[in-house]
């Protein structure tokens, strides 16, 4: 140890000891850039030169042998609507419930526990589930209804989550301010609490738009596979089953052997992707930047 | 930190509505909202209950008719023909490797691009990694299954001189993909987290900027990074379309180079075509898939108030 | 209030420290940090003002001056930790015992060499054994004898051994403040480095712990240089052999501690000193 007192340099060991650590920790780093950039280029590849006009804004004819993806995306269109219309205020509702009304701290633990719980199933449950719910005890049947509705349940946690964190940025003295004008509890919710989650409602409705247009498991058995062109009205009512995106995506490629369909699928979820990761950094700043601000 | 004299719900106390004179309609529709609000916030409640109630009820029969040994412990599942046997071992055990393989893998590699993102790069390379990491976060788990299919598949055949590459080992690459994302954020959020008093101690001590990362910073951060392990296991056992996709399929004891079933991949397989008991013994495999969730979830809990109450 | 509570703890305390300092006064000692027109730069701000300053070995060196006058940026130059600031920019000639801290030397090689004590009591969330052992694993010690050995006399020299023997394997975390910053002391001293810096190591301690901290650091100083930040000016008085007065970066003036405290010979050391600002 004396040795050391004097040295200027670290020992070998420990020299051999660092570069090794940081060898692995950037390697690790490369591999997964690397696998996303292949996953990205080969949809890219394969995907694009499958799109076309045509592809975008038809249906699929096994007469006139077209395969076109318009049903696919009216009815992930109409699923994405439909979930979001019933499950944001719900969700909201359950935030500001958590937030603002609840006074038993238990049942709050009770809810956020449940909330948790829920974010943690996987969606081939909330598939089976719907399917038990939905289709057969509603008597739904296989429809984008039923999907729609399984689909609220599963990114019910997502809104509830996003809502609250907002809420928890509104400072105290904004509601103390409101009531001691005299104003009803509901009048402060909605003058103050409302407005101020407004941030939170928008990132919780991208990200559960994500979910919804990559979910695959939990709408097998409740939208079902089917490839018509429904009306708006058609969609909301029951017995009209239909496959979104992904689904489509899971029927070209593991049932008709069609890879270069689904990988124009895939080319299609992608963008969305990207675009809807855009937004909720956009959103998502917009919000961090409030809670730095006043939380 | 401003703190409020009245806490979270201070609002809540009475003292402003007694002073007031509330209008009738007013006070009635505050009562409304009021119903309103704790119905929405206790229906997550309600539907985890439901929930549960619907797998055990529709669960429960199978495993009656079946034995519960035969059913969990059961090594063959001939679901169609003359003599069915219903025995989910192999799924289980499928599900089981299938998620301690892609974890031992995803998990270190995970932890060191959280590593990397969070304390090893510049602000302009960790912006990339982050970026990439949302991208592969958001990508749909149909898409993995894709591109999974069509190259992972054969080149796990052609590498391991196979008949065909549909099988374990194939998707364990792709469940590592898959919860990748969930690994790295969770980790590079508890890695951010350490205080950096920390760190300017070990570095005032004579360690290198590695071996604080290392030594420090990692101890330190131990249950936010066992969270996102956990977190990892969950999605990597419920994980079903993508793992369908290159799984192979067939209900074997698993092998690494054998085509298996996990237990979500064995509901889907035959979930449109069941029918009678068939079809009662797959709503028990997802009573048993359900019941692992829930206990990935405690697990998840306790690792996570665990850190809150340091 | 406080300052109230201070002199009073002065008068109580003053003799005995006195009579430690009488004791083993040192003569004067070897220059073992030699700075040389140091300039430092944060961004655009001018943070450390053509600075020479020569710290002698085995002395309590205590560096005063208000808030923000450089002080503890100068005392973080000497073992380098101002690299972990982005955009610092540090000129001048920097040595210990005659190497260039800037240039012959692997930078963990010199925190090895110059340990620190921060501010607010840092112990790493683990047992304290680990903690006093930490420095001494890094460097490659792995004889569980040597890691021992070292614990123990580390944990004596900071005069914790005690209080702590019996829970070797508790969280450090569970001690009290004023342990926690003698618990840190141990764990600096443990890698036997040459000098202490210290970060006004008792601002967030109560009176009782700050004047163990003191005893402590004159005790130490007949093993290590000690370099001392502190708001403290009493603690100054009481400790430091020497002190080095800044304002606004600049180096006002430099010297006994004695001496200056009693003549010094700059009107705004004076005026410092006797509370006209700071």
């Amino acid at each position: 140890m004396k040795d050391l007192k004097k040295s200027s340099g670290i020992s070998t060991q420990r020299k051999v000891k660092t570069a090794i650590l940081k060898t692995l920790v950037y390697l690790s780093a490369i591999l997964i850039i690397a696998a996303v950039l292949f996953i990205v280029v080969v949809i890219v590849i394969r995907g694009l030169p499958n799109i076309s006009w045509e592809f975008l804004t038809s249906g699929v004819s096994y007469l006139k042998g077209i395969t076109g993806i318009l049903p696919n995306i009216l009815n992930t269109v109409y699923v994405v609507i439909m979930t979001l219309v019933i499950v944001l205020p719900v969700g909201t509702g359950a935030a500001i419930y958590l937030n603002e009304y609840a006074k038993n701290k238990k049942a709050v633990a009770v809810i956020e526990f449940a909330t948790e719980t829920l974010a943690g199933i996987p969606s081939i449950i909330y598939g089976l589930v719907g399917m038990l719910i939905f289709v057969q005890t509603f008597r739904l049947k296989t429809s984008l209804l039923a999907g729609s509705l399984t689909l609220v349940i599963m990114t019910l946690p997502t809104i509830v989550r996003t809502v609250q964190e907002s809420l928890k940025t509104v400072p105290n003295s904004y509601r103390e301010g409101s009531l001691a004008l005299g104003s009803g509890k509901w009048h402060m919710v909605r003058t103050v609490v409302l407005p101020s989650a407004i941030d939170g409602i928008v990132t919780g409705c991208i990200l559960s738009v994500g979910r919804i247009v990559g979910e695959s498991a939990a709408l097998l058995f409740t939208a079902g596979m089917a490839d018509v062109i429904y009306t708006p009205l058609e969609a909301i009512t029951a017995n009209h089953s239909g496959s979104t995106l992904a689904v489509a995506l899971y029927v070209y490629a593991k049932e008709r052997a069609d890879s270069g369909t689904a990988f124009a699928i895939a080319f299609i979820l992608l963008i969305l992707t990207l675009i809807i990761n855009t937004a909720a950094k956009v959103a998502g700043k917009k919000l961090k930047r409030r809670t730095e601000n006043e939380g | 930190m401003p703190l409020s004299p009245l806490g979270e719900n201070g609002n809540a106390k009475k003292g402003c509505l007694g002073m007031e004179k509330v209008k009738k309609t007013a006070h009635a529709l505050d009562k409304i909202m009021n119903a309103i609000f704790t119905f929405c916030g206790f229906l997550a409640v309600a539907l985890v209950v439901v929930i549960t109630v619907y797998l055990i009820s529709s669960g429960i029969p199978a495993i009656k008719e079946i034995g519960l040994g035969n059913f969990l412990f059961g090594t063959v599942w001939k679901s169609t023909g003359d003599n069915p046997s219903y025995g989910i071992l192999a799924f289980i055990l499928t599900s089981i490797i299938g998620t301690f393989g892609a974890m031992l893998i995803g998990f270190p590699l995970g932890l060191l691009c959280a590593v990397c993102i969070a304390k090893m790069s510049g602000k302009r390379f960790s912006g990339i990694m982050r970026s990439f990491v949302d991208l592969m976060s958001g990508i749909p788990s149909v898409v993995f299954g894709l591109v999974g299919m069509i190259y992972v598949v054969p080149a796990v055949r052609e590498m391991f001189n196979l008949p065909d590459g549909a099988n374990l080992f194939s998707a364990i690459v792709v469940l590592v993909i898959m919860i990748l994302p969930s690994v790295i954020s969770m980790s590079e959020t508890a890695i951010r987290a350490v205080p950096k008093e920390y760190e300017e101690a070990s570095l005032a001590l004579g360690a290198n900027k590695t071996e604080t990362i290392f030594n420090v910073t990692i101890p330190a951060a131990k249950s936010g990074i066992l969270a996102s392990l956990v977190l990892g296991t969950g999605r990597a056992i419920g994980e079903a379309t993508a793992v369908m996709m290159v799984a192979g399929n067939v209900a074997n004891m698993p092998g690494l180079f054998k085509s298996v079933r996990f237990l979500t991949t064995a509901i889907v397989s035959e979930m449109s075509y069941s029918s009678g008991l068939q079809r009662q013994a797959l709503f028990s495999i997802a009573l048993v898939l359900f019941v692992f969730i829930m206990i990935v979830n405690l697990i998840l809990n306790l690792v996570v108030k665990r850190k809150k109450d340091k | 209030m406080k300052a109230e509570i201070e002199i009073k703890r002065v008068e109580n305390d003053d003799k005995e420290i006195r009579e430690i300092q009488n004791i083993k006064t040192p003569t004067e000692g070897e220059t073992l940090i030699d700075v040389e027109h140091m300039n430092l730069w944060y961004g655009d701000n001018h943070a450390i003002k053509d600075v020479s300053i020569a710290i002698p070995q085995n002395r309590i060196t205590a560096l005063i001056g208000p808030s923000g006058c450089g002080k503890s940026t100068f005392l973080k130059s000497l073992n380098r930790m101002n690299d972990l600031v982005e955009g610092v920019k540090i000129e001048g000639k920097l040595t210990l015992g005659g190497i260039d801290i800037y240039k012959d030397i692997d930078v963990s090689v010199l925190r090895r060499r110059v340990g620190m004590v921060f501010q607010k009591p840092n112990p790493f969330p683990m047992s304290i054994y680990d903690n006093v052992a930490y420095g001494l694993r890094v460097q490659g010690v792995r004889s569980r004898v040597q890691l021992d050995e070292a614990v123990e006399r580390s944990l004596r020299q900071a005069a914790i051994w005690d209080e702590c023997k019996d829970r070797l394997k508790k969280s450090a975390l569970g001690l009290s403040g004023g342990q926690q910053q003698r618990l840190c002391i141990a764990r600096t001293i443990a890698v036997e480095p040459e000098v202490v810096l210290m970060d006004e190591p008792t601002s967030a301690l109560d009176p009782i712990s700050t004047s163990k901290i003191e005893e402590l650091a004159l005790e130490l100083r007949e093993h290590y240089t000690i370099v001392i930040v502190t708001h403290n000016m009493q603690q100054a008085a009481r400790i430091a052999d020497k002190t080095a007065f800044f304002l606004l970066g600049e180096l006002v003036e430099y010297g006994d501690t004695n001496k200056m405290f009693s003549s010094p010979s700059d009107d705004r050391t004076e005026a410092y000193i006797t509370g006209r600002f700071g």
